[in-house]
């Protein structure tokens, strides 16, 4: 699998609050089997996480997401109500502000992960363990650590100027299971989840998300972005109502195509590299990286819970901003060339040198050696 | 803009008082425009509030309508005057006399006298609790002429009991008394009672009027707490640490019919809901009603379903009057979306100003004739509630069928004017409807707008070849249908001026008295 598959969901028109658009998809069926909770944290999202053996990761984490692939959760979605066996509420009885692992089995047939940071983690442990042949170019400090410790900045959902307003003013869809936002016209994040209820309690969560700072910037200093008004032309050849229904619902359609293939193209048409984080029945929880191909286009990291036949039942997306897209590249390039600045300056058809200049100025500079 | 030489009105057209601007400009460009500053200004008076509206704050509210008030003030004098006989709301009748007064200089002396008129018969019409704040925003304005001060002296001369002001409004009152120098404000009648209770508190061992008294006994006698208005009762009762519940039975006499209701949940008691048995519903006014009933709970509304569709048939009737089964067949699209909860401060406005809508159309359409269209696809009035999205191409498209008797005589709109998916398609199907199917005018359509939207300074609209109205009352509908047939541009600005000379001739003379259900009730 290299592609997201975001088959049974369906587009409905974008609405649009000054400079966000936010694009509602609407599922026929909900996902069968697979709900999603949310589960809130004390601390005001200062969270820990214990990666591995003595690697710890530091990041906001305002909530974490239950996956619940039980089957009980089909009668319920509401967050609290389940497994709650009469005992306090969920969001006092878990104030934990370490947590074991990323996407941590918890009682029952439940997932706990952190969204959006399985796909940071992902991205941030990218080449992580640094080079395996010990060139001279290379640092002792590379050598001996790789990457560590490395840091990524993104935006809180509040800092997103208008993406608060935007989001109240919304007006879900009914079976709406999930949403594309734009700022400024770029895809600043996609979110899915399995139910339509479960999208009901989740909405106001992508207020507390992550977005890339390129996102910020948009929302910053963009300007309100127009709406696609619906236009019905050719009014001569309209003689019934008949005609005119078929030419409202035409206009209908002729969003739902010109969004798949205008904005969302380079979410979907693009390949990524997945990598199977968990598996829980026939559900499996994915998170994936882009190609990091330097052609100008937005790239977006993310996870994704899948179903057996490759659906998307969950899926959020963080894109990544043009230096973080660079640094991507760069370290894609240097690992395939074995960690040989020579031969990678050939793949990048550039001078040693230059190479060198472009490792430091992406804050790489502890890899390398003084002398080069 | 028009310049100062548009202004109807000005200048040498000095006519009767009623006479509001039939002078230079009307058939004019200038007296289009003109008409339509003046059609903009109502539809603003009658939707805003200067409250938060669903999508925008508070202060924008305020922003917006301040500078509408100034404009028309400045440049259209005698029609900001006269839309005081219009169907506004109090907000705006407030702002406006508070307008007219603090700029008396800017007036000729025979505009004066009319707004004078216009102001004492607005005034009577406002609940005294505005009125009492209108007086002490006056004072803070340092806005003391002769004029406000005869114009005040009249209106608390004609107060039916100025004791119970004293008590219940003891605040602006006294503010107001003290602003115009009125010192015995209980009337030239000795000892003046009211006048020692405002301004000697605690000078005369005992009142002979019977509220004054139980007023001061009130301080530390249990007892006499249930003399007061309720307003009044509760500070006393919270200071007595009176238990609540046997407090709110014990008020159900002294209180308005708001005050019941609002204390309905508080007072009954048991898990079966229950409507309040001591409040006649079918006489209160129809979207009071409307927004109580959304108040209500699912199960409440469908156990007591037959009583409530009787009281909003019964409201809707009478606010129907005459005009009762004469509007032939009539299609409606009603926005219950998830914008019409309106917002903290307007709970749920827009989407009782659509059921109360309903019920009075099907009270004015020829009998079997109505066919309403939620935007949400429901088909239970009772039940609705605000969510979803505001797909009101298609809602238009669905009420433009023709039913069993035919196409649709009218087409009622009720919407905020957002229409998002896909948006814009409602505007785009009445333009191709109006222009390619129906050139004739066979169906009138409207489209009435509960909300301001602060940006346009106007209320939103759908289309311009449809006709939009701002409305507050679903009771007024029938008016604002005669107001929103200018803004359709076939009838010119002179019948425009016509118009408002007559309402405001009516106002002046009769006084169109609106039900304030406030006060009155209780006493």
């Amino acid at each position: 699998m290299n592609r997201l598959e975001l088959t049974g969901l369906s587009v409905r028109p974008a609405q649009v609050w000054g400079g966000v658009r936010l694009v509602p998809l609407v599922r026929e069926e909900p996902v069968e089997g697979l709900r999603l909770h949310r589960e809130v944290y004390e601390g005001f999202g200062a969270g820990l996480v214990e990666a591995g053996p003595r690697t710890h990761y530091t990041s906001y984490i305002p909530h974490g997401f239950v996956a619940d692939w039980s089957g009980g959760g089909a009668q319920s979605a509401a967050y609290g109500t389940q497994l709650d066996d009469g005992g306090p509420p969920r969001t006092v009885r878990l104030p934990r502000h370490r947590h074991h692992r990323m996407a941590k089995r918890q009682p029952g047939d439940r997932l706990r992960f952190l969204p959006l940071h399985l796909a940071l983690e992902g991205y941030l442990s990218l080449h992580f363990g640094g080079p395996s042949v010990a060139w001279e170019e290379w640092s002792r400090q590379a050598l001996r650590e790789g990457l560590s410790p490395r840091a990524e900045d993104a935006f809180l959902g509040w800092s997103v100027r208008g993406l608060g307003d935007a989001l109240r003013v919304f007006e879900i869809h009914p079976g709406q299971c999930g949403v594309m936002v734009y700022v400024s016209d770029a895809l600043a994040g996609a979110f899915v989840v399995p139910h339509p209820a479960d999208y009901r309690l989740l909405h106001a969560t992508l207020m507390e998300d992550l977005y890339g700072e390129l996102v910020h910037q948009y929302a910053m200093y963009g300007a309100p972005v127009a709406e696609f008004a619906a236009r019905i032309r050719g009014g001569a050849h309209l003689r019934t109502l008949g005609d005119l229904r078929a030419a409202a619902v035409a206009q209908e359609r002729a969003w739902a195509e010109a969004h798949d293939s205008l904005f969302a193209r380079e979410l979907l048409d693009s390949s990524y590299g997945f990598e199977r984080v968990y598996r829980m029945g026939s559900f499996t929880l994915w998170r994936f990286l882009p190609s990091f191909v330097r052609d100008g286009s937005g790239q977006h990291i993310g996870e994704t819970i899948t179903d057996h036949r490759g659906r998307v039942a969950y899926l959020k997306t963080f894109r990544l901003s043009d230096a973080q897209i660079r640094r991507g590249h760069l370290l894609h390039t240097l690992s395939d060339a074995q960690w040989s600045l020579s031969s990678a300056a050939v793949a990048l058809g550039t001078s040693e040198q230059e190479l060198a200049r472009r490792v430091r100025a992406a804050g790489f500079a502890a890899l390398l050696k003084g002398h080069v | 803009m028009p310049t100062a030489d548009a202004v109807p009105g000005t200048g040498a057209d000095a006519g009767t008082g009623a006479d509001a601007g039939t002078g230079a400009g009307t058939g004019t460009e200038a007296g289009l425009v003109a008409a339509e500053d003046v059609l903009l200004f109502v539809n603003a008076a009658i939707t805003a509030t200067g409250q938060r509206e669903f999508r925008s704050e508070a202060h924008q509210q305020q922003l917006s309508l301040d500078f509408l008030h100034e404009y028309v003030r400045v440049n259209y004098r005698r029609v900001y005057a006269a839309s005081l006989a219009l169907d506004i709301n109090d907000h705006n009748a407030a702002l406006i006399v508070r307008g007219l007064l603090e700029n008396a200089s800017e007036a000729s002396a025979e505009e004066r006298r009319t707004e004078g008129r216009l102001i004492a018969a607005r005034l009577a019409t406002l609940p005294p609790q505005r009125v009492y704040r209108l007086f002490g925003a006056l004072r803070r304005a340092k806005v003391n002429n002769r004029r406000t001060r005869a114009i005040m002296r009249d209106w608390l001369a004609a107060r039916p009991d100025l004791a119970h002001d004293a008590v219940k409004y003891r605040a602006g009152l006294k503010t107001a008394a003290r602003h115009i120098h009125l010192r015995r404000p209980g009337g030239e009648g000795t000892p003046d009672e009211v006048g020692a209770f405002l301004f000697r508190p605690g000078r005369l061992p005992r009142y002979r009027h019977g509220l004054l008294d139980a007023w001061r006994r009130a301080h530390y006698e249990q007892g006499a707490v249930h003399e007061l208005p309720f307003t009044v009762a509760e500070g006393f009762a919270a200071r007595h640490g009176m238990e609540r519940e046997a407090f709110l039975g014990r008020m159900v006499p002294r209180m308005t019919r708001l005050e019941r209701l609002r204390t309905q949940g508080q007072r009954s008691t048991g898990a079966v809901p229950r409507l309040p048995p001591d409040v006649d519903l079918t006489v209160m006014p129809l979207t009071r009603l409307a927004l109580y009933v959304l108040s209500l709970g699912f199960d409440v509304r469908a156990a007591h379903r037959a009583e409530l569709t009787g009281a909003l048939r019964a409201a809707a009737r009478r606010a129907a009057g005459p005009d009762a089964g004469s509007w032939g067949r009539v299609a409606a699209v009603l926005d219950d979306s998830y914008s019409s909860s309106g917002s903290g401060q307007k709970r749920r406005r827009p989407l009782a100003v659509a059921l109360a809508c309903h019920f009075l159309l099907e009270a004015l359409a020829a009998p079997g004739a109505y066919r309403p269209l939620w935007t949400s696809g429901g088909t239970d009035p009772l039940l609705v509630r605000p969510w979803g999205p505001t797909p009101l191409g298609l809602c238009v498209l669905d009420a433009l069928e023709p039913g069993p008797g035919g196409v649709p005589d009218r087409l009622i709109i009720v919407s905020d004017g957002w229409d998002n998916a896909p948006p814009g398609l409602a505007g785009e199907v009445l333009r191709v409807w109006r222009a390619r199917l129906d050139p004739g005018r066979r169906t009138a359509a409207l489209h009435m707008n509960p909300v301001y939207d602060a940006d346009g300074f106007d209320v939103r609209r759908l289309a311009p070849s449809v006709p939009t109205a701002g409305i507050r009352d679903a009771e007024d509908l029938p008016a604002l249908v005669e107001i929103a047939q200018f803004a359709e541009g076939r009838t010119g600005p002179a019948e425009l001026y016509r118009y408002l000379d007559r309402r405001v001739a009516r106002f002046v003379d009769g006084g169109t008295r609106r039900d304030h259900d406030e006060e009155a009730v209780a006493r």
